[in-house]
Parts: C-alpha cells; sequence; structure tokens
C-alpha cells in the first residue's frame, strides 16, 4: 500500500507527460529529426536493442572504472589533506581546480596523454567526479566531535587508529554522500570522455551513439540514447545507495529512518 | 585493588587567546583515594584545570604531577559513545587503544558494565539507550581501565533529577569500592556535598581557590542523608562559599 502511494504519482506524471508529448508530435506534424514522438523512440529502442546494451556496458564499465578511482583516490586524499592543515591549505585549492576545469577542454589532453579509448574514457570520468568525494570526506573528518579526539589521544591512541576506528567511520555518512554525487557525475564524465575520445577496443559508447545518431539525424536513437545514459547513471547511483544504506543502517539516522 | 593517584598543580598557568587568563598560578594538593567536588561560576576554568590534569590541554607556566603511572579516566559532559559501535565494544575501547587482547579486554568491559548494572544491555547500540544508560555506559568506559584518577566534568547535569540520583548513588559505591580517586565538576551544590568528601570553590577568571572545605558526613551515604540536618548544614556552608567566589 505505502510502495503504491509512492510510485503512483510519479507514474501518473510520467504517463500524462509520454502522452501529451506523443499527442502534439502527431497533431503538430512535427518533423522526426526534431522531436520524435515516444513511440519512435521506443521503436528505436526495440529496432537497436543489440547498440544501446552494447553501448551501455561499455560507458558503464568506464563511468565504473572511474568512479572507482574517484572513491579510492579521493578517500585517500581526503585523510592526507585531514593530516595537516598545513597541507591542506597547500594543496585544497589545486582540488578546487579538479571540479571547476571545464572536461570538454581537457579531455583532448587525456586523449594524448592516454591513448584513445577506456583508459582516457574511465580518467575523464574520475576527474569529473573526484572532487565530491574528497571535499565530503574532508569534512566529515574535520567534523569529529572533539571530545572524542580527546578521548583517543587521553587513551594513547596511535595516529593510525585514530584514522581507522575515529575519523573514517565518523566520516563514512558523507563518504557516501560523495560517492552518491560522484556516482551521477562519473556517468557524465565517461559520456564527455567518448565524444573526444572516441570509440574505446571494446566498442562504442554511448557518447559515441549519441554522436553518430546527432549526425545522422536519427534523433530517435539519438533519445534512446540518452535515456540509456540517464538510466546508466541512475543504477550507479541506486547501487551506491544501497551499499550505503547496508553499511550505515545499525547506526547511522540517516539510514536508520524507513524513508 | 587500585590504589588512587595524588594530583598535586604548582603555579598552574593557562591563557586562551580569546578569553585571556583562565588560570593563573594555581597551587593544588589533592591527597590519593580522595573524592572532591570543583564548584565555581560558568566558565572559571574548571574544566580548563579538569583537561591539564588529564593532559588534554599543556599550561603556559607551571607544572601538574600525578603519582608515578597513575592510570587517568575522563567523562564528559555527554556520553560520546562510538555510535557505530555497541555497549560492549564502547567499553572496551580504551583497552583496545591500548592493545590489550580481546579476550580479555571484552571480560574486563563486561565487568565494567556490570559494576554500572548495564549487563544485559552490552549488545545495544548508543541510539537505543536512554541518556541515563549511556552516561553509564560513559562511566563503564572510564572504569575499564581501573584508573588511579578519575575525572568528571558535571557528568550528569543533563539528566533527570531521578536518574542523576541514582548514577550519584552508583558513582559514590563505585569510589568507595575502588579506592580511586576523583576529581567531580559539578554546578550542583547539593551533589557537591552528597558525593565528595572535600569541596574546592574557584573564583570567576581567573580561577583561584576561595574555598576549601571538608564535609563531615559519614561515609556511606543514602539519599535519607539528604534530608538530614548535618548535611542542610555542610550544604549551607558551602553555599555561602560560592556566592561569596562568584561575587
Amino acid at each position: 500500500m505505502r510502495a503504491l502511494r509512492l510510485i503512483a504519482p510519479p507514474f501518473v506524471a510520467l504517463v500524462v507527460i509520454v502522452s501529451v508529448w506523443e499527442f502534439l508530435a502527431r497533431a503538430l506534424a512535427i518533423p522526426l529529426y526534431l522531436l520524435p514522438p515516444p513511440s519512435a523512440i521506443a521503436v528505436a529502442i526495440a529496432h537497436d536493442l543489440g547498440d544501446l546494451a552494447l553501448a551501455a556496458s561499455v560507458t558503464g564499465r568506464a563511468a565504473v572504472y572511474g568512479f572507482l578511482l574517484s572513491a579510492v583516490f579521493g578517500t585517500a586524499s581526503a585523510v592526507l589533506l585531514s593530516a595537516s592543515r598545513a597541507l591542506e591549505r597547500a594543496l585544497y585549492p589545486y582540488t578546487v581546480f579538479l571540479q571547476t576545469v571545464p572536461i570538454v577542454a581537457i579531455a583532448p589532453l587525456l586523449v594524448l596523454w592516454f591513448g584513445a579509448g577506456m583508459r582516457a574514457v574511465a580518467i575523464s570520468a574520475f576527474i569529473v567526479s573526484v572532487f565530491p568525494v574528497i571535499a565530503s570526506t574532508l569534512a566529515g573528518i574535520r567534523s569529529v566531535e572533539p571530545a572524542l579526539r580527546d578521548l583517543f589521544r587521553l587513551y594513547g591512541a596511535s595516529r593510525f587508529d585514530t584514522l581507522r576506528k575515529l575519523e573514517l567511520p565518523s566520516a563514512l555518512p558523507n563518504l557516501v554522500t560523495g560517492l552518491r554525487v560522484a556516482a551521477g557525475l562519473a556517468v557524465i564524465g565517461a559520456i564527455v570522455g567518448e565524444f573526444v575520445a572516441g570509440f574505446s577496443e571494446s566498442g562504442a559508447g554511448l557518447g559515441i551513439l549519441i554522436l553518430s545518431s546527432y549526425r545522422q539525424l536519427r534523433t530517435d536513437l539519438l533519445f534512446a540514447a540518452v535515456l540509456f545514459a540517464a538510466m546508466l547513471g541512475l543504477l550507479l547511483f541506486g547501487a551506491v545507495n544501497l551499499a550505503g544504506h547496508f553499511l550505515l543502517r545499525r547506526w547511522h539516522p540517516s539510514a536508520r529512518e524507513p524513508s | 585493588m587500585v590504589a588512587g593517584a595524588s594530583v598535586h598543580t604548582a603555579g598552574l598557568r593557562r591563557v586562551f587567546d580569546k578569553g585571556g587568563v583562565v588560570i593563573d598560578d594555581l597551587d593544588l594538593e589533592i591527597a590519593a583515594g580522595s573524592f572532591v567536588a570543583l564548584l565555581g561560576p560558568s566558565g572559571c576554568g574548571k574544566s580548563t584545570l579538569l583537561r591539564l590534569v588529564a593532559g588534554l590541554d599543556a599550561p603556559d607556566a607551571g607544572t601538574v604531577t600525578l603519582a608515578k603511572n597513575a592510570r587517568v579516566a575522563f567523562v564528559f559532559q555527554d556520553a560520546h559513545l562510538l555510535p557505530w559501535r555497541d555497549v560492549l565494544h564502547n567499553t572496551a575501547l580504551p583497552l583496545e587503544l591500548a592493545k590489550v587482547g580481546v579476550t580479555e579486554r571484552l571480560r574486563e568491559a563486561r565487568d565494567a558494565l556490570a559494576a554500572v548494572g548495564l549487563a544485559d544491555a552490552s549488545d545495544k547500540l548508543p541510539h537505543e539507550l536512554s541518556g541515563g544508560m549511556r552516561m553509564r555506559v560513559s562511566l563503564a568506559r572510564a572504569l575499564v581501565t581501573k584508573p588511579d584518577l578519575l575525572l568528571l566534568d558535571e557528568p550528569f547535569a543533563a539528566l533527570d533529577e531521578m536518574t542523576r540520583q541514582r548514577l550519584d548513588d552508583q558513582l559514590r559505591e563505585l569510589w568507595s569500592q575502588l579506592g580511586l580517586t576523583v576529581m567531580f565538576v559539578t554546578h550542583s551544590v547539593d551533589e557537591a556535598a552528597y558525593l565528595a568528601e572535600r569541596a574546592l570553590v574557584f573564583s570567576s577568571r581567573p580561577a583561584r581557590i576561595v574555598a576549601d572545605l571538608l564535609f563531615e558526613l559519614p561515609r556511606e551515604r543514602t539519599v535519607a542523608l539528604r534530608a538530614e540536618a548535618v548535611f542542610a548544614k555542610e550544604a549551607r556552608g558551602l553555599r555561602v562559599a560560592l556566592e561569596k567566589g562568584g561575587a
């Protein structure tokens, strides 16, 4: 019953929007290359399902690699930066640089350095998604209760124990939040990377599919690819959410309340 | 049996960038095994003194001397448990950090929990406990190291009257069993007189000792004592000293 109440409103909205779209596209006779009706997109999905699925798996792999790099490198950087204020002051501005640099502009560089293909694409996904992990994990470590730090100091905790038994568990909710943001960004980064890095060894990703259907004015296929890209992001986001819930459910309020 | 540690400070001085001189030229002598209450106006430096004694803060001048190899435990105003650990593993934390083996530290933790009457709650998480129970876990965590000196910074201030009375009794009981030295910061005159053998009253900043009282009360104390004339007399004496000091 509860699940129904949760699912019904967005489902009704979807049906309404799709119907209106379908109706208007047909009634106004909008050219297919400008705005294909949902039915045409559905046909394209059915017709090119093989290509779409392959593209999604290629892009998905690159996004997951980039995301995992972000998770590991982002957490490690946050730990390093939290170790000293001086280090943070010296290096933090450059991590912000990762956030503000337009990925489209440096993607060609990545291709020069890492070669066209999966590696450049994954690194593009990494660059786009690492900053939220660093920033939120660092904030988490910084906001450990001072009294708990005192407690660890009083009992002579080693630096490593303080990190392992106090700072990282305290920062875990923040880390999960950072990873959630990173999950969506990694997919975006992978697609942008593919725009520039082109084919990967394992086939054409969604970025390539989007570009080629644009060039052929296959707007229906373009919409289908965008839909798959969005679902990919959602899938990764959902996986992180689930993992986060599993890790935090026993003790953290964000996961404890049934939502 | 724990011996209890004496505390000695000489010429203790602590200055903060903001807030100025908090403690100036403080000489203090606390005998091993005594129960001392520290009272004084808010923000007068009692907490700073406890932190200096615990070694959590360094003095700008002067020295803190504890008996050799004294083990110090600290109980904060809030329980400050690790929310992701169950009661047993929260209690065992100090031993874990000291690299005591897992079997031994869990056994010690169970003993400490039994001492505060929480043997049944060992697999609960902090958020499943009431405020009073959390505070008792905090106390158990402090006792698990078998400290010679127990420092408490307004530990029961946030609890309701009933719970507070129970915890007072428990603390007093533990003190007389274990024979450790206790320094107890409180704002409550009644609590101080009920618990302690001796009270130190501090002035507002910089903290100076304006009164040093010894309570002449029986060693065995129960709630009934609070209604008796001897108790009222000691509490009144303390209240007068506090008012003088605060003025």
